[in-house]
């Protein structure tokens, strides 16, 4: 073996991380919300953001997600600077590698369940049939098949929940970032999502960003990073192995 | 937990022998299986003693014969009496956790190292139950449940308290030196 070949042999095994966010500072006004920021994600893996309400959760969630510029330090995907990306970029790196499931308010409610999980890929240039079929198999997949020509006012939270997390992964996302994803469910529907969401990530290799204030769902993670006055910490014991 | 009462509740259901019902009480009731057979065997002596079960014959169908036991009328009227009444609040649910918390107020030191080091530890726990949540076996799911629930409660009053950590301050130490305590 050349040295050459071993050195790929070397570089081979070293992990890339799928996100990295080194030094992210950002502020809003007077406000700062984010402070020197270091966070690593790794592909395939579930991460849970934990800290109090204004803690900043939300905020390095936006960052790392390419939604906010961060005003100092870098956020990497796959080797790619998002934070020097323009919007035009981020907009499109937000439709294809990246999903997003939050709170509130996400399906639109003059589009069918169908539709509003197919709509991403409508986006992305799918055509209607295509994006449609590939709509009811990710709802399939979420169990609400029968749901499928219903509006979202005609579904329960839990079950709009799930179209949201549908919609999220329909595009084959690497990544999703979750803010709070059961934070307006009672606790059953709130397992029930939870469950599904991260069985099904999974079973596809997608990493999950999941930022919540509850421990019952910061559970479902391999690991969690703690963020406290705008400051992130990662307690080595936090981590475990799946 | 009270072994008799549980015994009671599950010879309610059916006849059962001191082996089955300690695998019964064991699987439902507790998982890590402390109750030794010994225990099952006297409590169910006792019952008998007390006049709330009897011996319903011998149970000759699997491996070495064994004693039956049902519920009598007396029995019967004490189990329904016990299920149908409300547990009253256990008034300590985590006394250790709760002494440490306050002690740490007193003794003037921050809180949110020991919040952060207290959160991880209850969610590896947490984390090892949503696992067995999962589980195929009810029994084992909904005592998962159980457990989760509760080390949930810990943490919302964990970060209650350290939302709080000022007001707490000034309250237990007043506390102390209205008491003469302080040192």
């Amino acid at each position: 073996m050349t040295g050459y070949e071993a050195l790929e042999g070397v570089i081979d095994n070293v992990e890339v991380p799928l996100l990295q966010a080194r030094g992210v500072r950002k502020a809003f006004g007077p406000t700062c919300a984010l402070r020197q920021a270091d966070v690593t994600v790794s592909a395939g893996e579930i991460v849970a953001v934990m800290g109090p309400s204004g803690s900043g959760k939300s905020t390095l969630l936006h960052c790392l997600a390419g939604i906010l510029a961060p005003d100092e330090g870098e956020v990497v995907f796959s080797g790619r600077r998002v934070d020097r990306l323009n919007e035009e970029q981020r907009a499109a790196l937000r439709r294809t590698d990246f999903g997003f499931v939050f709170q509130f308010g996400q399906l639109l409610g003059e589009l069918s369940v169908v539709e509003n999980v197919a709509l991403p890929l409508l986006l992305n240039g799918v055509r209607r049939g295509k994006a449609m079929a590939i709509a009811r198999e990710w709802l399939e997949m979420f169990d609400l098949a029968d749901l499928a020509l219903r509006r979202p006012h005609e579904v329960s939270g839990g079950q709009a929940q799930r179209v949201a997390i549908a919609r999220a992964m329909a595009t084959s996302p690497k990544i999703i970032f979750a803010d709070e994803p059961t934070g307006s469910l009672d606790s059953a529907a709130g397992v029930t999502v939870l469950d599904s969401f991260t069985a099904v990530a999974r079973s596809r290799g997608v990493a999950i960003v999941l930022v919540t204030h509850e421990s019952r769902v910061a559970a479902y993670a391999s690991r969690m990073i703690v963020v406290r006055d705008g400051v992130v910490t990662a307690p080595a014991a936090a981590e475990w192995s799946r | 937990m009270s072994v008799r009462l549980a015994l009671l509740g599950l010879l309610g259901r059916q006849t059962s022998h001191g082996y089955r019902l300690k695998h019964r009480y064991d699987a439902l009731m507790d998982p890590s299986g402390v109750v030794a057979p010994a225990q099952i065997y006297a409590t169910l002596v006792r019952l008998e003693r007390d006049g709330l079960v009897r011996q319903a014959g011998m149970d000759q169908e699997s491996g070495p014969a064994r004693r039956l036991y049902e519920l009598t009328p007396l029995g019967h009227a004490e189990v329904d009496r016990w299920l149908t009444r409300p547990v009253e609040p256990a008034p300590h649910l985590q006394a250790l956790l709760y002494t440490k918390v306050v002690l740490l107020i007193l003794a003037g030191r921050r809180i949110e190292p020991f919040i952060d080091m207290q959160r991880e530890t209850h969610l590896a726990r947490m984390r090892e139950l949503t696992g067995l949540r999962l589980s195929r076996d009810v029994a084992t799911s909904v005592l998962a449940e159980y457990a989760l629930y509760h080390l949930e409660a810990d943490m919302r009053w964990l970060e209650a308290v350290a939302s709080q950590v000022e007001r707490l301050t000034k309250g237990v130490a007043g506390d102390d030196e209205r008491g003469g305590r302080t040192s």
